[in-house]
């Protein structure tokens, strides 16, 4: 930038006698970026950082039923880590985040290889990819109850099931089931796997691929030598957006399952109703922990600075 | 491009069933709104009316719905306006290298993959523990803000990313102080992406659940219940309420897609 500057400058000599006036308070450009960041971090501190440290402390005190003591005891922990019901919650968690995983990952990437590799004009390519992403502008919750009259006992599905004969009576695992909260699920946050995906192939040199085709490469060499490694920083990103929205989740398996699925969030949400707090504080931090534990496995495995 | 062969059809239809899914189940509930007075949730339709529509504005039948709209409108514009700002603001600030960059970048990404639990729990702990009620005004205000501003920033760091330097340079070199070259040369270039911000804002905030649910206090924001509606409202009300606001959303997208292509037809001519 200053090189530019300089070279227009000694072209120019009217306009150097302009700069010291520009530059005439280096604090000021120093400062800028400080004054510029300072909302970001007040409300990121006071809403994200302060409430984290409140639940880390919280998860310390002591619950006697009758208020909280602040003091430092590892009851909580203790409570809730020696709970069988909270190792086996963490285990359906576990297994629901990776079905949802495994879904959203195989459909996110064909979706989002077909938008890249398959259409051909950017115009028509924008357009189909904002008919995926819009649905993320509407409502979960109503995204979630459009499920009952597809789902439901009779529902869409089951007539149209009883109509061709595959079953004479109505299918009763369809709402309310495991089913339906991975439908909910895969429904809900595929386009978390479809954009980073596809923003990670957009970028894909084209030469690379016709390369390795020149070279002797069939589509499935092309795919798994060339397009899947090259988008393993996409899939990354996709894969830290699905699994620490599922494992935190408590509305959709609330919804989805009826009350018959448990979840990590779903037992904390209870503890909250509960006014255990200190109880639901220390579950959270065994929750934040575990899925930043998950985060860095991942960042471990692949690289992703390139894309930020 | 290879020749489109078999391979290539059996991805789009995998494309058209994808789509399909995403808005086979809402077109469903728009349908199922226009139920005849006597109708279920469920098909088959007995008979095609408004009775649901007009339903829901009746007060006494669904808790507070008015209240709740009016407070979700106001808080969702409310967070537009300072997602929009605090971004820009952020978007500009990381133009230059300043200390703590870094951990403010990670603490924003964070904000965005911390459980949406941790942070209503969070917050409300944080006011109950101060001895400050929650409310929508401001406990909720500052939750979706966490659920905003990620998305604001990182759009914003992506327009910068692109942005062409030379432009700025050539207004300075003209004469144009920062402040000049900031409103008549990059805020125009940008304006587009701020509109993409403050829809994200809007849209995001407007239809928030999980960070609201405790910090909303005693008020309801319109998902909260929307919520609460679902485990003791059997009407096709529900569907109702579903439509009204399912294209709301999509009025609101279309409307700043539409402005933006304009901005960007207006600028090539």
């Amino acid at each position: 930038m200053s090189s530019a500057i300089e070279t227009a400058g000694v072209k120019a000599p009217p306009l150097a006698r302009r700069k010291p006036a520009r530059r005439g308070k280096p604090w000021a450009s120093v400062l800028a970026p400080y004054l510029l960041s300072l909302p970001l971090w007040i409300v990121l501190g006071i809403f994200l950082l302060i409430p984290i440290l409140t639940i880390i402390t919280v998860s310390f005190w002591d619950d006697q039923g009758t208020g909280f003591v602040p003091t430092f005891v590892l009851d909580n922990y203790r409570d809730s880590l020696g709970s069988w019901v909270t190792w086996k919650t963490y285990l359906s968690t576990l297994r629901f985040a990776l079905i949802v995983w495994a879904l959203t990952l195989s459909i996110g990437f064909t979706v989002a290889y077909y938008l890249a590799f398959h259409v051909r004009t950017t115009f028509w390519q924008m357009l189909l990819f904002q008919l995926c992403a819009i649905p993320f502008l509407t409502s979960n919750i109503i995204r979630m109850i459009s499920w009952i009259p597809f789902l439901g006992r009779n529902g869409l599905l089951n007539t149209a099931l009883i109509e061709i004969g595959v079953t004479d009576h109505p299918l009763e695992f369809l709402l309310y089931s495991p089913f339906s909260v991975i439908l909910a699920f895969v429904h809900l946050y595929t386009l978390f796997m479809v954009v980073p995906i596809f923003n990670t192939m957009m970028r894909i040199d084209r030469a690379l691929i016709e390369a390795a085709r020149d070279g002797g490469a069939g589509p499935v060499s092309v795919l798994r030598h060339v397009v899947i490694p090259l988008s393993m920083p996409g899939i990354a990103i996709g894969t830290i957006f699905v699994v620490t929205l599922v494992m935190g989740d408590f509305v959709t398996v609330q919804m989805m399952s009826g009350g018959q699925s448990a979840s990590v969030g779903l037992m904390m949400r209870n503890s909250i109703s509960l006014l255990q707090y200190p109880e639901a504080a220390a579950q959270a931090v065994v929750l934040l922990l575990t899925v930043l534990m998950m985060v860095w496995a991942i960042l471990r495995v692949v690289d992703i600075r390139k894309e930020l | 491009m290879e020749k489109r062969g078999i391979r290539h059809w059996c991805l789009a239809a995998f494309f058209a069933l994808f789509v399909i899914f995403l808005y086979g189940p809402t077109l469903t509930i728009i349908i199922l709104s226009f139920q005849g007075p006597e109708g279920g949730l469920t098909f088959p339709m007995r008979g095609v009316s408004l009775h649901w529509f007009a339903n829901l504005f009746e007060p006494q039948m669904v808790g507070d719905f008015g209240g709740s709209l009016e407070r979700s409108l106001a808080l969702a514009a409310i967070v537009t306006g300072l997602t929009v700002l605090i971004a820009l603001m952020a978007g500009l600030a990381f133009r230059r290298k300043f200390f703590g960059a870094t951990a403010l970048f990670y603490l924003t990404v964070a904000s965005l993959i911390v459980p949406s639990i941790l942070i209503s729990l969070g917050i409300g702990l944080l006011f109950n523990v101060v001895g400050v009620d929650p409310a929508w005004y401001s406990s909720a205000l500052g939750a979706h803000l966490t659920w905003t501003l990620p998305f604001g920033v990182l759009i914003m760091l992506a327009v910068f990313n692109r942005f062409n330097r030379s432009l700025e340079e050539a207004a300075r070199d003209l004469g144009a102080s920062s402040w000049q070259t900031f409103v008549h040369v990059v805020l125009p270039l940008i304006l587009p992406s701020l509109i993409g911000v403050g829809l994200f804002g809007f849209t995001l905030s407007y239809d928030e659940f999980a960070r609201t649910i405790m910090a909303a206090g005693t008020d309801n924001t319109l998902p909260l219940e929307i919520f609460g509606m679902t485990t003791n409202v059997t009407t096709p009300v529900l569907y109702a309420l579903g439509s009204v606001t399912t294209l709301f959303s999509f009025a609101l997208v279309i409307s700043c897609a539409a402005i933006a292509l304009l901005m960007r037809r207006k600028r090539v001519a």
